[in-house]
């Protein structure tokens, strides 16, 4: 039993970046200017070297009593750039954080019954959760109104328990030891039953606890792509030192000095300070909204490789249909009005807790039936195994009944009512449509079937083809026949299916398409589907699910809504996304700066070279200034990007790289023009 | 104008069915021209004790690839060094000093042919014919041996199918590579142009230099010693392995080596004419023609934006003579019979390709086509060296990939292949090398104004020493001349560069390519990176031309652009810092 899909409900869980979340990044960002924090960015930690050597170029001047305007300018400039990136990593760690904290609040200062012997009913301790161990056994009792102490697995009982405090889902769901929803969380309440949980991870090390630290700087690991990249632009930034380095020399040949502040200024324009500012803060957004969309996977890595996936391996029950088979149909026998049918179906439902009794009155109404009361007198006939059927015995005695055909079919003759020819027809046709069959009567005949039909879930249809649309190949699994399977497939719109799977047809579907190259992503709940999730490039499990599951995948869904695989995928590529366009815009953003800083560094000595001030800008002194202010100034103002995400269209390849190539290529070599001219003409006014 | 067109035209369709051959020749297959080829290679399998059938993976590829090249250096620098005491000496030319001896052997070993000696007045007719000859046959083939090992890569290598994930791939033999590329491509190719070349006109002959008596008697000289040679073979191989190193000091501004202007043409084409080719064999090796043709639409954008730009400047006057001469293209420096066109064309052609063989005085260039052989050998991929121009290629295409890969939000892959931390790791060396050698080498020594051996002050003393470097590092050779380079600080200085130049950009790539050999192939789908996209194409083409502004563009300022700009402006700088 899964908890249905609430991919919108997650709202509450967004932190906002409010006054106080900015206020602790920025005591945060003075903090990363620790030495230990600094040399991870070889970026900004070439900015914070120019940083010194302009103060104390500004502090020499001070003492010799030599203007010093200029100089303090730029190194206050220069400090905050280096600021600017601290902060735009702190605000995404204080989001991370902050939506961490709210998980994590719940299961503070619990305390826990661990159990000293084998029995349940043995002896137990209280302890505080926060010393229990993996493997500890614990007793969740419901009278007290208890929580789960710690995540497990139900190993003795059955309860039904409120997640709402980690997933945000007010519906209660149900948990039983033994079958693939056996996982309990920690801090959530227990409301009918009471078990046994067995501990699955040491404290500190819960999937929550290792997401912490993916959203925290200090313990997180760059992911093979940010390290790629960060290599990229280390090599970049080796070569704008050396690029500037080499020009005092030449200029010397020329009997020119050149100004070292103006030098320091031209390296820190050149260097990708732009997206190294933002690197850190884009890898901690992505696991920012994996983690609002309540996905805690267990590294980095794993939500950037979802953004390679090729292949997604879909269960078809629950995944691309509602778990539970809804009524679709009501088929009457020859000589029984169809409203006869409804209303006896109806009546035989209308206690029924079932989703299938429910789906039976929803599709009444559809049909134009009003729900009746229920009759005053009547009883409940619930479902049992052993007469598989349910129903309603009314005041007078009679019974409106529903169930399986064979077990109606007993039921009837010991009624002594006489089988309509036409029954085993229907029966059968609606099985061959893959629906199953629940036959209705009355005590005075069998009134018809009603056909019982996987209902495809909204929306799935649309989000399989912009999968398509990315690249994305969607396989659809499922235990039907081949002719039940085809016709969801093709309704649902994915682009495979296997009919009659057998559990270990997963794995060898995931082996498969792996030695094709591609990489496959699959969601799991049960112990079975472990080798599968383990196999997986990406294996999401749901957190409902065995403790085996969880330990195979690579992300755990606290929702348990197996269609998230999708927001995942998204999130992967978005990562990926960002951190391309941002490198792009950064390096085209240097032709400008070049244009803008290169003729005032020679503008006293070498005056031909004038003719390179492209922008008319006030004075070498304001050039300068206004090349480093808009090189500050354009990391803060590209946080919101950074922390958000460059939006994913539904585009192919060529189309995605076309437009990020016109909006962060060719703007990002207009924009910086047209800002610096700006910023020049604010600062012609004060200098 | 129509001069240009024609020989651009001539050379694409002669480098199509030639990229063709190339690749048929390095696929191993069986070929017609087997009966011809394959005794004389199997002889020299034999001479040599190569196994041809050995598959090689990229670390023993790269091991002989280095080996070969030592053991060559090492015979050639003894060559030079006592060249005096060999044979084929008949003018009686004295030994080389050691560090201009060590220069000339690394030189040409690299490909390079940067000339600090003058050919006909320095180097015996052994020296000249036997030595740099050899290299410059052998080198070019080498170059291309590395491509063709780095293409194979990028397909997995040899024998594809079936080989474990992870494994080390068959990358070929390096051996069978060059001789059959020296074999079945160069030598064929030599001897054919030799020959069109003498019917020009072009010396061919093992006689000593010619005493001849001037035809104006008017002057003090009575007699003239014009230096002959097996000119015509030689000029065949320095056009065709983008070597550069003429038999006269003057190359093929001079008339023996360059006499019509049918050879002119001819040795034009033959500038570009591999290079050209190559493009198309990595289309057929790589079994995309998108790819080939992305490839040749990038290189061509740039090589037409180069060659016009540097036909514009030329056909301007030369502002040094504003006041002096009537107006007029700019003529100083060039041969008359060629013109401002066809010197521009060249000039164009062989700093793009790592030729250096020049018609016309770089010197004399105007600022702006000055600034466009500059643009060809720091870019050094636009047709690019044989073999290493396309390497240097795939790196700008790999650097592009990642960038682009990111921007599509996968991974970043080419045909398959993810480019990963270790990739971009080497490809990051390739990007700081240039800098590095070109101008870390320019700064020391202009900051030592004394080692520096210019004849200009100012912008223009900048750029010789730019471009010295620069011409070292492309492997190009060309000279901006005017500077005496025959010291043991500049012939040392270029030989650290020479080989860093030569051999980084080649054995880093081969060590990329034999990563992503062993790499998984994921298949092409909707959401992956297409290469054969004009969308592509100018990704490339900006990140070519951004990558290279970037680095560099400080130093032209105060070289080449500031010269320009101070032209421009003629009351300025020029006048200020002349003595």
């Amino acid at each position: 039993m899964t908890t249905p899909a609430h991919s919108h409900s997650r709202k509450s869980r967004v932190v906002a970046i409010d006054p106080a979340l900015l206020q602790e990044a920025a005591r945060q960002a003075w903090r990363k200017f620790a030495p230990a924090e600094a040399e991870k960015n070889p970026v900004m930690f070439v900015v914070l070297v120019g940083t010194l050597v302009t103060a104390a170029i500004t502090v020499q001047r001070v003492v010799s009593g030599a203007g010093f305007g200029f100089e303090l300018a730029c190194s206050l400039i220069l400090l905050f750039t280096v600021w600017f990136a601290h902060f735009a990593e702190a605000v995404a760690e204080a989001r991370g954080r902050g939506q961490a904290a709210s998980l994590r609040s719940a299961r503070r200062d619990l305390s826990a019954r661990r159990l000293l012997e084998q029995h349940a009913e043995g002896r137990n301790e209280s302890v505080a959760a926060t010393t229990l161990r993996k493997g500890d056994r614990v007793l969740v009792l419901v009278l007290t109104g208890e929580y789960v102490p710690a995540d497990g697995e139900i190993t003795q009982g059955i309860a039904t328990i409120n997640e709402s405090a980690v997933t945000g889902e007010s519906a209660p769901v149900l948990r039983e030891a033994g079958t693939d929803h056996s996982g309990v969380i920690g801090g959530t309440k227990v409301l009918t039953g009471d078990i046994v949980v067995t501990v699955s991870t040491d404290p500190g090390e819960s999937f929550l606890d290792r997401m912490i630290g993916l959203v925290e700087g200090a313990k997180r690991q760059k992911t093979p792509n940010e390290l790629a990249l960060t290599v990229l632009l280390a090599a970049l930034t080796l070569v704008f030192l050396i690029a500037v380095t080499s020009l005092p020399p030449m200029a010397g040949f020329m009997g020119v000095q050149l100004d070292t502040v103006m030098l320091i200024a031209l390296l820190v324009c050149l260097i990708p300070t732009t997206i190294g500012g933002l690197l850190p803060a884009i890898g901690i957004a992505g696991m920012n909204r994996a983690l609002q969309a309540n996905i805690i996977a267990k590294s980095g890595k794993a939500v950037e490789v979802a953004g390679d996936i090729d292949t997604l391996l879909l269960d078809k029950t629950g995944t691309i249909t509602f778990g539970d088979r809804q009524a679709t149909e009501f088929l009457a026998v020859d000589g029984i009005p169809q409203q006869r049918l409804i209303a006896a179906a109806v009546l035989a439902s209308l206690q029924d807790p079932t989703p299938e009794g429910k789906s039976v009155l929803r599709l009444a109404q559809e049909r134009g039936h009003t729900l009746p009361a229920m009759p005053s007198g009547a009883t409940f006939i619930p479902f049992t195994a052993l007469t598989r059927i349910s129903g309603l015995q009314q005041a007078d005695g009679s019974h409106c009944i529903k169930g399986a055909g064979e077990a109606v079919k007993r039921w009837a003759e010991l009624q002594r009512l006489a089988l309509p020819p036409r029954l085993n027809t229907l029966v059968e046709q609606v099985a061959q449509q893959g629906a199953t069959p629940l036959v209705v009567a009355d005590s005075s005949a069998i009134l018809g079937v009603i056909a019982l039909s996987d209902v495809i879930k909204p929306g799935v249809a649309e989000r399989f083809a912009k999968l398509r649309a990315l690249g994305v190949k969607t396989v659809m699994v499922t235990g039907d026949n081949p002719l039940t399977a085809g016709a969801i497939a093709a309704e649902a719109g994915v682009d495979a299916f296997i009919a009659e799977a057998l559990p270990e047809d997963k794995l060898n579907l995931i082996r498969q398409e792996q030695r094709a190259g591609r990489l496959v992503a699959m969601v799991g709940d049960g112990t079975n589907d472990a080798p599968a999730l383990a196999q997986a490039d990406v294996g999401l499990a749901m957190n409902a699910g065995t403790q085996a599951a969880k330990d195979a995948g690579n992300m755990v869904d606290l929702d348990s809504d197996p269609t998230k695989l999708l927001a995942v995928v998204e999130v992967g590529k978005q990562l990926l996304i960002t951190r391309g366009a941002l490198t792009t815009f950064s390096l085209a953003n240097d032709v400008a700066k070049y244009f803008a800083i290169v003729p005032a560094v020679f503008a006293g000595s070498l005056p031909a070279i004038a003719t390179l001030d492209l922008m008319q800008l006030h004075s070498p002194r304001s050039a300068v200034l206004a090349a480093l202010i808009f090189n500050a100034l354009i990391i803060p103002a590209l946080v919101p990007l950074a922390l958000k995400g460059v939006r994913l269209r539904v585009q192919s390849a060529e189309q995605l790289l076309r437009n990020n190539m016109l909006i962060y290529g060719l703007g990002g070599v207009a924009l910086p023009f047209a800002a610096i001219k700006l910023i020049d003409l604010i600062l012609a006014l004060f200098l | 104008m129509f001069e240009i067109i024609l020989i651009v035209t001539t050379a694409l369709l002669l480098a199509w069915p030639l990229g063709r051959y190339m690749a048929a020749v390095f696929s191993g297959a069986p070929h017609v021209s087997d009966r011809l080829f394959l005794p004389l290679e199997n002889l020299l399998y034999r001479l040599l004790g190569i196994a041809p059938t050995q598959g090689m993976d990229w670390k023993r590829y790269g091991a002989a690839f280095l080996f070969s090249n030592l053991v060559l250096g090492l015979l050639v620098f003894g060559l030079l060094l006592l060249q005096h005491r060999l044979p084929l000496n008949p003018d009686g030319i004295g030994p080389l000093s050691w560090d201009l001896a060590l220069h000339t052997a690394i030189s040409f070993l690299t490909n390079t042919n940067q000339q600090h000696y003058s050919g006909q007045a320095q180097l015996s007719y052994l020296s000249q014919s036997v030595v740099i000859v050899t290299l410059q046959f052998v080198t070019p083939a080498m170059a291309l041996a590395i491509c063709v090992a780095v293409l194979r890569g990028m397909m997995g290598g040899r024998q594809v199918d079936g080989a474990a994930d992870n494994s080390e791939r068959d990358l070929g033999n390096y051996y069978v590579d060059v001789v059959r590329s020296v074999v079945r491509l160069l030598m064929p190719l030599a001897a054919f142009m030799a020959l069109l070349l003498t019917s020009q006109g072009v010396p061919s002959t093992y006689q000593g230099a010619a005493n001849v008596a001037l035809v104006d008697a008017s002057v003090e000289t009575q007699e003239q010693t014009i230096p002959l040679g097996p000119v015509a073979a030689m000029v065949a191989i320095k056009q065709l392995g983008t070597n550069g190193g003429g038999w006269y000091g003057p190359n093929s501004a001079n008339p023996l080596e360059n006499p019509t202007p049918l050879s002119n043409a001819i040795e034009t084409i033959a500038i570009v004419l591999l290079p050209m080719a190559t493009v198309f064999m990595a289309g057929y090796m790589l079994q995309r023609r998108g790819f080939a043709l992305m490839s040749l639409a990038a290189m061509g954008l740039l090589s037409a934006l180069c060659i016009g730009a540097s036909v514009y400047s030329e056909r301007l006057p030369n502002g040094a003579f504003a006041e002096l001469a009537t107006a007029g293209a700019n003529m100083e420096g060039k041969e008359v019979r060629f013109g401002p066109d066809l010197s521009a064309l060249w000039a164009t052609f062989t700093t793009q390709t790592s030729n250096g063989s020049v018609n016309a005085m770089h010197d004399s260039l105007n600022p702006v086509a000055g600034l466009v052989t500059r643009v060809g050998m720091l870019v050094n991929a636009i047709w690019g060296g044989v073999g290493c121009g396309f390497v240097n290629f795939l790196v700008y295409v790999w650097i592009t990939v990642f960038l682009a890969g990111l921007m599509i939000g996968r991974t970043p892959e080419i045909f398959g292949r993810k480019i990963e931390t270790r990739e971009i790791t080497l490809l990051g060396a390739l990007i700081v090398l240039p800098t590095l050698c070109i101008l870390v080498f320019t700064a020391i020594t202009l900051a030592v104004p004394a080692i520096t051996g210019h004849s200009n002050p100012g912008f223009h003393g900048i750029s010789q020493v730019f471009y010295e470097y620069t011409s070292a590092f492309a492997n190009n050779g060309s000279g901006f001349e005017g500077l005496g380079d025959n010291t043991p600080w500049w012939n040392l200085s270029c030989v650290v560069v020479l080989l860093l130049g030569r051999y980084l950009p080649l054995v880093l790539p081969l060590m990329i390519a034999g990563s992503l050999a062993r790499k998984r192939v994921a298949p092409v789908t909707s959401g992956s990176l297409r290469l054969d996209t004009p969308t592509f194409c100018l990704t490339l083409v900006s990140v070519i031309l951004i990558l290279n502004f970037l680095s560099f563009m400080p130093a032209t300022v105060l070289g080449p652009i500031g010269e320009a700009l101070a032209l421009a402006q003629p009351t300025t700088i020029v006048t200020e810092v002349l003595p």
